[in-house]
């Protein structure tokens, strides 16, 4: 296996009482693309949150466990949670662009860290833009509110977005079940260009869609981790048969 | 069975009918009492000069002073009220939120907000005597406050509670804090529902009568230093009203005509600001 992005050792997630992660310990390969598949309620979501901090949002949650990034536990005490989310992207299933113009929704993240020339906010943001595939869409109206795009452009702008804090890490979760048949191709093609320089974790319901752009896949059951392995093994061979029963739409 | 309905719907109908004649009505008689009565008092030396004769039996003159005293009092209670109601809403909506301290503060807040404003008088005249101030434009601005600020924080609260998790969810996804995800994010979503929040308090402010009688006291003169008296609007109607003479009893409605004038000015400029600040909100 290639160099690993993110070591996850023992992290399990409970709301409340229930435990809806248990001890799942699993290496994400860098610059590939990893699926979670898994029949609904299993945890995926949960998963791919707890990856960037963002699960703890939730009210009552608990997380233990590690997940090691760039040799650092990312839930260690001394941890900077902002930084962790800075370098590890999360791009959300329905688009929320934010209360203001299309160009100040890229610049957003930037300016955050301390970019204020104009001359180089304008390059991240039609960089980002063209990153995207959005780029000549909107090109002509950058100062218009992000709010009058189409749904498909919105979650292409919040790819943008996200791209523009440059982080190391993207995770999708189920980015494209949202969008039109159309859109949904563009977000796609998209993702498959930038793994050659990001990690990509993806949630998806779409097996189909699994097959097409995985190149490693997870299956989760029940909150635990079942089977995990290159795509081509897990979606032709599977060794558990619970992978085979929810390959073969026995449940879902 | 559905002769039943039809019956009930009748007798829902009826009743919201008759609701919305008595408040629309009502409204109505108010403000055809004010200028039936006051339009023919109004000219444009009550709008350009301050009282001839005391505010108190003058015929003569105008009621600058309460015009621009009003402005100074409601207009320096709001800012203040807005900018320490913000604060408030923030802290209770991205930092405390569902905490039982946030529970509490609100519940203050509610009762904050329905306590009369003559109570707010009495304490901000006693909190003058301890800081050493006299009735004084200043003294009336800090109770003002008092009286707005649970208004504010309240109702900017609500408004804040309105905006969409995952919009905060986005901002911290990129790395924000919490407090740059309420300034950038929250602040500019929820803009026109924070206005309306200031809205209402200045309502309430520029009509307060009881809390700056004893606060800011009255006088004839234009209010030209924060340590001195100031007029009001609500409070010259009340002298105006309380005098033996009939033509200055005239210009109570006159003085009730401008204040109504004034606040249904500041509504329209609201409204227009609103519809600007629109413009970038997420549905």
């Amino acid at each position: 296996m290639e160099d690993t992005a993110l070591q996850i050792r023992g992290l399990n997630v409970a709301y409340g009482d229930q435990q809806v992660l248990r001890d799942i310990t699993v290496d994400i390969p860098a610059r590939q693309i990893t699926a979670i598949i898994g029949p609904s309620g299993c945890g995926k979501t949960t998963l791919l949150r707890s990856l960037c901090r963002m699960a703890e949002l939730v009210e009552g949650v608990r997380v233990w466990g590690q997940v090691i990034f760039d040799g650092k536990d990312i839930y260690a005490p001394q941890t900077e949670v902002t930084e962790v989310r800075k370098r590890i992207g999360l791009l959300a299933q329905r688009p929320f662009p934010l209360p203001m113009s299309i160009y100040d929704n890229v610049a957003y993240g930037p300016r955050l860290y301390g970019i204020r020339q104009r001359a180089v906010l304008d390059e991240i943001v039609e960089r980002q833009l063209r990153a995207a595939g959005l780029w000549d869409e909107v090109k002509d109206r950058l100062h218009a509110p992000a709010s009058a795009l189409s749904i498909g452009q919105q979650q292409r702008l919040c790819l943008a977005r996200g791209l523009a804090v440059e982080p190391e890490v993207l995770l999708c979760d189920e980015v494209t079940s949202a969008l039109d048949p159309l859109s949904a191709q563009r977000i796609e093609s998209r993702l498959l260009e930038l793994k050659a320089n990001y990690t990509i974790v993806m949630v998806t319901h779409v097996l189909r869609q699994a097959r097409r752009m995985a190149d490693y896949v997870l299956f989760l059951y029940l909150g635990e981790l079942v089977e995990y392995g290159p795509a081509g093994e897990v979606f032709n061979n599977p060794r558990q048969a619970r992978t085979r029963a929810y390959l073969a739409g026995e449940f879902y | 069975m559905s002769r039943l309905k039809y019956v009930e719907e009748r007798i829902f109908l009826v009743l919201m009918v008759a609701s919305l004649v008595i408040v629309v009505g009502s409204l109505a008689m108010i403000l055809a009492t004010v200028v039936v009565r006051g339009l023919p008092a109004l000219n444009l030396a009550m709008l350009t000069q301050t009282p001839r004769g005391g505010y108190y039996l003058g015929k003569e003159g105008g009621i600058l002073n309460a015009i621009t005293g009003s402005l100074a009092l409601a207009g320096g209670a709001t800012v203040l009220s807005f900018v320490l109601g913000l604060a408030v809403a923030l802290y209770l909506q991205v930092f405390a939120t569902d905490t039982r301290l946030a529970h509490t503060i609100r519940l203050a807040l509610d009762v904050l907000w329905g306590i009369p404003s003559i109570v707010y008088g009495a304490f901000g005249f006693t909190l003058m005597l301890w800081m050493g101030l006299r009735a004084s434009l200043l003294g009336g601005i800090i109770t003002l406050t008092l009286v707005e600020l649970p208004i504010v924080a309240r109702a900017m609260d609500e408004v804040i509670a309105m905006a969409p998790f995952e919009l905060r969810e986005a901002s911290y996804a990129l790395g924000a804090t919490r407090l740059e995800t309420a300034w950038r994010v929250l602040v500019r979503q929820t803009g026109p529902g924070l206005l309306t929040a200031v809205l209402l308090a200045l309502g309430r402010g520029i009509g307060d009568a009881a809390s700056v009688l004893f606060t800011a006291g009255y006088t004839d003169r234009l209010p030209t230093s924060l340590m001195r008296p100031a007029a009001s609007l609500p409070l010259a109607v009340f002298f105006q009203l309380g005098t033996p003479v009939p033509e200055v009893r005239a210009r109570a409605h006159a003085s009730a005509l401008v204040l109504t004038i004034i606040i249904l000015i500041i509504s329209i400029a609201t409204r227009s600001l609103t519809g600007r600040l629109k413009r970038h909100v997420i549905r």
